[in-house]
């Protein structure tokens, strides 16, 4: 049986002034329903590139993209409208709507789509209790701490009951007990609504805490994919490299961002 | 009264009197209505040049160069003449839709073709500066093309566009006292008439005042405005 997503032979060169530049060379995923699915990877690798071609933000030059058999490179501008209802996306910036409140942001999708006001109503208050944001409806995110954005980020991709969500370094602006927390918010979503969650993500500990299965990323090509604990405990060489390498990496962000305060 | 015949504060003095005021007052009424339709206009039509522009922009809606290059050109012409030459090259576009060249109405419509383009290209550079990742975040929610334009992209870009409209607005205000030398009456007018050409120089002074005031207000009231609306959202 075909997983519930299916990336297959995924391309994607950026045509940039200095020429063209590959991104995604032959990209091999696939993703069961229902997991929390890590990807690893260097800044650089390809990681939001190929988050991004997911929800069809960036189209791929060659290969598929299967969600529940449908191939969503292959849709048409109204389709992939519709579609993106059942992918949701949170950013490692927050990228929140500046303009609107806390309850404006989550309500976005279903404005949209022109809900009915007491539809929209009971479902802003059931996502902000379910993330725990029913104080902060009426704020506007500019005066909402790092964590509290984040919460928004997700009550908004969640809202429009979305199948998959893909998170795209969504705790790596953040402290680490913050850190934790959204990851136990992501996890309990994924439990009780059963959404599928693709984590994207530079930090080894995040993977480590949420996922069961996961993929190396490098230089556009996956280097290793399976059980997390199986590739923790037996990598692939160059996995084991990029291991050692990733964790230096994170503890020195540590070091930096604390010394930044 | 003039400063070649008379002390610098009896001049002052004189330009505070009723009988000054009384013929300047009125005509900061003509200034008063002519920036404000002016403005309008221009707010209107400004926007609606700067929508096309991003809309059409390699990062913006839709890549569109058969549009985006002749516009953006046809708008840097338009910039690139001087207001004077503008006013001069209205004459007959304003005789066609008042049936007179002369007067308030004639004019604004040159202040307007005038300031249009600029704040085309503001809303244009007020719109880039919206980051890119929240334009992300409303297409990844199924947010249509008319979607991000009018329910994203202009309400983040607002407290930026209200600050370079308060520009544009001052920039109509000095164009008005220029308009004055064409009949389209006002404070340019009172100045040209009474300061440059009779040498009353109390004229002179009050009329700066007013400008001055004017212009002073119009900033105050844009930056309270913007600023309103940054504290409000919490970003300041
Ligand atoms: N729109 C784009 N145009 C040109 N190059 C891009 C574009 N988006 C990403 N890239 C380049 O693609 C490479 C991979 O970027 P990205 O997918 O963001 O990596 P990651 O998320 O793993 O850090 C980088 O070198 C980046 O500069
Ligand atoms: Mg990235």
């Amino acid at each position: 049986m075909a997983d519930y997503i299916e990336i297959h032979d995924l391309n994607k060169t950026f045509q940039t002034r200095t020429g063209p530049l590959p991104v995604l060379n032959g990209i091999d995923l696939s993703i069961k329903k229902g997991e929390i699915f890590g990807i690893i990877g260097f800044s650089g690798a390809g990681k939001s590139t190929l988050a991004r071609c997911v929800n069809g933000l960036e189209i791929p030059d060659a290969g598929s993209i299967e969600v529940n058999g449908r191939d969503v490179t292959k849709l048409s501008k109204q389709e992939m409208l519709e579609e993106r209802r059942h992918i949701g996306m949170v950013f490692q910036n927050f990228n929140l709507f500046e303009a609107k409140t806390v309850y404006e942001n989550i309500a976005y999708s279903l404005r949209i789509r022109h809900e009915k006001k007491s539809i929209v109503d009971e479902k802003v208050k059931e996502v902000a209790e379910l993330v725990g944001l029913t104080e902060k409806l009426d704020a506007y995110p500019g005066g909402l701490s790092g964590g509290q954005k984040q919460r928004v980020g997700i009550a908004r991709a969640l809202i429009g009951e979305p199948d998959v969500l893909i998170s795209d370094e969504a705790t790596s602006a953040l402290d680490p007990q913050t850190t934790l927390q959204i990851l136990d918010l992501l996890r309990s979503i994924n439990k009780e609504k059963g959404i599928t969650i693709l984590m994207i993500t530079h930090e080894l500990d995040a993977i480590k805490y949420s996922c069961d299965r996961m993929a190396v990323l490098e230089g556009g090509k996956i280097i290793e994919q399976g059980k997390v604990v199986d590739i923790f405990h037996n990598p692939h060489s160059r996995t084991g490299e990029l291991f050692t390498k990733v964790f230096f990496q994170f503890q020195n962000d540590e070091f930096q961002s604390g010394a930044g305060i | 009264m003039s400063l070649e015949n008379t002390p610098f504060l009896e001049v002052i003095k004189s330009s505070f009197s009723a009988a000054i005021w009384k013929e300047v007052g009125p005509a900061v009424w003509d200034t008063v209505y002519m920036t404000v339709v002016s403005s309008l206009i221009m707010l209107v039509i400004g926007l609606a040049f700067g929508i096309v522009l991003i809309w059409t922009d390699k990062g913006g809606i839709r890549a569109t160069p058969v549009i985006n290059g002749p516009f953006g050109w046809f708008i840097n012409i338009l910039r690139s003449l001087p207001q004077m030459i503008m006013i001069i090259i209205m004459i007959p576009v304003a005789r066609s839709i008042f049936g007179q060249s002369y007067g308030t109405n004639p004019c604004i419509v040159a202040i307007a073709a005038s300031c249009i383009p600029m704040y085309a290209r503001m809303v244009e550079s007020s719109l880039m500066e919206v980051e890119k990742g929240k334009i992300d975040a409303a297409r990844s929610l199924g947010s249509t093309d008319f979607d991000i334009v009018f329910r994203v992209w202009i309400p983040e870009a607002i407290p930026s566009l209200v600050r370079g409209f308060t520009v544009t607005v001052i920039g109509i205000i000095s164009m008005t006292a220029l308009a004055g030398m064409f009949g389209a009456g006002g404070i340019g007018d009172i100045a040209v008439r009474y300061g440059y050409q009779r040498f009353q120089h109390d004229k002179l002074l009050a009329c700066i005042y007013v400008l001055i005031v004017i212009v002073q207000l119009t900033q105050s009231a844009g930056n309270l405005l913007s600023d309103h609306i940054r504290k409000k959202r919490g970003l300041m």
